[in-house]
């Protein structure tokens, strides 16, 4: 029996500057077959990956990892690769403008002294592209196929390397169907030849059609690894694993006071902005009330931050079209500037790379946005600007030796309570917070609940998006999914449960309005 | 003490190029045996890399912007140019020819703004081209040929200087005066800052402090009229400059427009979405950009009395060098007017002290190269070392 195991990841913790990523974690992969790892956004799964193939290198984490029953120790990707374990990134690594073939090969060269052998190149690549079924010329460039053929492309680089174990971190989030479909197939040919896979989705009616078993990562930890086969394995099942945890007071309280409608969004649309026959945002009519704290659910990719940024001054998209109503008058905000005119503000999901000015200092951000409050005939009042500044550090807590501090220099939580100081100077209506607390600890996640909350108690309209679902339901008065663009479901606070969400969130082609 | 080192300590770019700047113009003071801070050659230095500074005002601000304009030179020579035709073939008076030929500049700057900014082509690409169409462009107006003497009211702008309205028999006294002015002014508007300060219950400089800070920098204002007016007096062109530097340091620390362009060459998208309309900024900064172009020409041609199909060659490449030397960052959203100034000035400083001790022009190439390499260099260690 022992020799049934491919791999055994024993006990793998890992720990980032003030967050435990992993906690004691589990895993043990039988040689020949798929095995579904699954767990909310942000539970350790992508981590754990990278433990395994070398990007954290031994020493970084702490257990072990055993594979064919030996211990190894990577020290780079190169190492693990060099056993055959291969990992296939969510985002594809493909060079678009070199050809399939060079792709293929690319850091493998069928080299001589440095010298490529061209024939043998082709020759291989044509036997690859056959076993992963894919008709293209090797000489194709990477850029003119579609996604659906550069994952398969992806593959065939897997295998050009001996792959025994493939790893797969959610390889059909961009793919249509019939490419799923595809690519799933693939994966049961290779666990016929013997390759075995791990897999990585949150699409959970596929890992119930190819899985032959599955492991739960929830918050860092192995839940449980389930027998696909023997257990009585249904999705309700697999979503109660990932979800199951007592919400305890990790939330601040508050007294809803719930005024009345004053924001509505209506047939709203949009489309990708460089391929504009792609709609991102579909048809989606959505409402905030004033004092209301308004969730909004999905998985990666839903919509949920192009649906904000779309309404933020047209900040994300193309042919946007659709309704908004503010006070019940139709208002129009082309650029951004009009949006702060109106009273919308939106805090954006990537703090360091679009909502900070890392270089400047923390009085700089905050009132880079409004500007004209502080300023008299163009000329800035610095005076002024340090008087604003330095009563959002005491109001906000920002934990900083002083305001002339550079935002680069701050923690993640002091980083989201500038961003937070900036928009909230800018005094909105409607203020749109994309994750706002991800990447912070819980002691200041606590903060920033109730600096939400307070700004609801004065009568603000708040738009929470978030991945994290206990988040979204400790916080949110209702709460809209969303999902490939779409609202799947929209509940009540006090009715919604994670099982509840996860369902409309997982829900494709999904009705309207559940 | 410890204050005054943590000071230091924060603004070590700045006061070290600064103390740079001192320290190699001692050392040209000593190899040169004086001859360095004689009155004519200060005087020399001020009018030889006027042009120069004037180029590295418009640039730092592309350079913040995280933009580069190699096309400076040619543009220069462009508007000299057009300049001389203007004033010389047409015989048009200087007051109507600068506005025009500043307005071409403008012109050129909108051209190459227009590319960069709303067909987002990389400013290093539209201002090579730029480079080589506007060096041809000069070439093709000029006939190959230079054309001089242009009017001497013209001439004036580098050649001129300050009348001395209070009529010194030895001394240049005017210049003496408006260093004693500058210096009452000085005073008065640090006692007021400090005030208002105060008002706010800002922390202020110990008085101390500030009183040393106060008679260090009147020291070396008038020790510099001082020597100015031991010769002519104050360059006319030393006051064009001295206003520009007021002017655009006033722009970039204290207006909003100034904050727009550290924002936008700091993190593009986060200003777009804070509502900088970072396009306009852009494109407006190379205007700005086009007309100092315009400016370092019409000095150019005037110094040289004549405008030629070669003039402002390189210049460009001085006028970076003298940004980064000054404390730019290469990534945007750092440098200051007057850091531009200083490194301008370092170059200049080691042009004109290396050809008096008699180097060649290939080491003077070969070492400033170098210095603009170890300035950078010292800049990158600094900050990975407080990082």
């Amino acid at each position: 029996m022992m020799t049934d195991i491919l791999l055994e990841m024993k006990d793998i913790t890992k720990t980032f500057p003030g967050v435990k990523a992993l906690n004691g974690v589990n895993l043990k992969v039988k040689k020949g077959e798929i095995h579904a790892l699954v767990g909310e956004n942000g539970a350790g799964k992508s981590t754990l990956m990278k433990v395994l193939s070398g990007v954290y290198p031994h020493g970084s984490y702490t257990g072990d990892i055993l594979y064919k029953g030996k211990v190894c120790e990577f020290k780079d990707i190169k190492q693990s690769e060099g056993l055959g374990i291969v990992i296939i990134h969510q985002e594809l690594a493909l060079i678009p403008y070199l050809s399939i073939a060079e792709n293929i090969f690319l850091g493998n060269e069928q080299a001589k002294s440095g010298i490529i052998n061209w024939n043998d190149t082709i020759m291989k690549t044509k036997t690859l592209l056959n076993k992963v079924g894919l008709l293209e010329a090797p000489n194709t460039l990477i850029t003119n196929i579609g996604v659906g053929k550069q994952q398969l492309v992806e593959i065939a680089k897997a295998l050009a390397k001996e792959v025994e174990l493939l790893i797969l971190d959610e390889p059909t989030a961009a793919l249509n169907e019939d490419d799923s479909e595809n690519l799933l197939q693939l994966l049961l040919e290779f666990k016929r030849q013997g390759i075995s896979s791990i897999l990585i989705s949150h699409k959970l009616n596929e890992i119930s059609k190819v899985a032959d078993a599955l492991t739960v990562i929830r918050d860092g930890q192995t839940i449980e690894t389930l027998d696909m086969k023997k257990d009585q394995v249904t999705e309700d099942r697999i979503i109660k694993g990932m979800v199951g945890r007592d919400l305890t007071n990790r939330y601040p309280k508050r007294e809803p006071n719930i005024g009345e409608i004053f924001i509505e969004v209506k047939n709203w649309n949009v489309y990708h902005p460089l391929h504009s026959e792609r709609k991102v945002i579909d048809d989606v009519n959505i409402h905030i009330r004033k004092g209301e704290i308004v969730g909004i659910a999905g998985l990666m990719g839903a919509g949920r931050t192009e649906l904000a940024m779309s309404i933020f001054g047209q900040s994300y998209g193309k042919k946007i079209s659709g309704k908004l109503v503010k006070d019940g008058k139709e208002i129009s905000l082309t650029d951004i500037n009009k949006a702060i005119d109106n009273g919308v503000a939106y805090v954006t999901e990537d703090r360091k790379h679009y909502g900070l000015i890392l270089m400047d200092d923390i009085k700089r951000n905050i009132t880079l946005a409004s500007l004209n409050k502080i300023s008299r005939n163009m000329v800035v009042d610095e005076n002024q600007e340090v008087i604003e500044a330095e009563s959002f550090r005491k109001k906000l807590k920002i934990k900083t030796p002083s305001i002339l501090q550079k935002t680069g220099n701050l923690s993640g939580g002091n980083q989201q309570k500038v961003v937070l100081s900036k928009w909230i100077f800018s005094e909105p209506d409607l203020l749109m917070l994309d994750e706002p607390t991800r990447g912070i600890d819980v002691g200041a996640k606590y903060e920033i609940y109730s600096i939400i909350n307070q700004l609801a108690s004065e009568g603000k309209g708040i738009l929470f998006i978030s991945s994290e679902l206990p988040e979204i339901l400790g916080m949110c008065d209702r709460i809209y999914v969303m999902n490939e663009g779409r609202i799947t479901g929209e509940v009540n606070g006090k009715e919604a449960t994670q099982e509840k969400l996860m369902k409309f969130m997982t829900r494709t082609g999904g009705s309207q309005h559940g | 003490m410890a204050d005054l080192s943590k000071m230091f300590r924060a603004n070590i770019r700045q006061y070290g190029m600064l103390v740079a700047l001192i320290l190699i113009m001692l050392l040209f003071q000593v190899l040169t045996d004086g001859i360095l801070l004689k009155p004519l050659n200060v005087t020399n230095l001020i009018l030889q890399n006027s042009y120069i500074l004037v180029l590295a005002i418009g640039m730092v601000l592309v350079i913040i912007t995280g933009h580069i304009d190699l096309s400076v030179g040619s543009v220069a020579a462009f508007v000299g140019a057009i300049s001389a035709i203007l004033m010389v073939d047409m015989q048009m008076s200087p007051w109507i020819a600068v506005p025009i030929s500043l307005a071409v500049g403008a012109l050129i700057g909108a051209w190459q703004g227009f590319w960069i900014a709303y067909v987002k082509i990389p400013s290093f690409i539209v201002t090579l081209a730029g480079m080589l169409l506007f060096r041809g462009a000069t070439m093709i107006v000029l006939e190959g040929q230079s054309i001089s003497p242009f009017p001497s009211g013209f001439q004036k702008i580098s050649t001129g200087f300050l009348p001395d309205f209070l009529g010194g028999a030895t001394m240049h006294n005017a210049t003496l005066a408006l260093g004693v002015v500058l210096s009452v002014i000085l005073i008065f508007s640090e006692l007021r800052n400090r005030r208002i300060q105060k008002k706010y219950e800002f922390e202020v400089m110990p008085i101390g402090f500030l009183i040393a800070k106060l008679a260090a920098m009147i020291a070396v204002l008038n020790a510099f009229t001082y020597i100015l007016a031991n010769y002519e007096g104050i360059p006319n062109i030393l006051i064009i400059l001295f206003v520009l530097v007021i002017v655009y340091t006033f722009v970039m620390k204290k207006t909003v427009m100034g904050r727009h362009i550290y924002a936008l060459g700091g993190n593009e998208k986060a200003a777009g979405l804070s509502g900088v309309k970072t396009k306009r900024v852009t494109f407006w900064v190379f205007v700005n950009m086009g007309v100092l172009a315009a400016l370092s020409g019409l000095i150019y041609a005037a110094r040289l009395g004549a405008a030629t199909p070669k003039a402002g060659n390189l210049f460009e490449l001085d006028a970076i060098a003298a940004c980064f030397i000054g404390g730019a960052s290469a990534y945007g959203g750092v440098g200051t007017v007057i850091g531009a100034i200083i490194g301008g000035l370092v170059m200049g400083v080691m042009n004109n002290g290396m050809s008096l001790v008699g180097l060649g022009i290939d080491w003077q190439q070969g070492i400033k190269g170098l210095v603009l390499l170890l300035a950078v260099g010292f800049d990158i260690y600094n900050k990975n070392k407080s990082s």
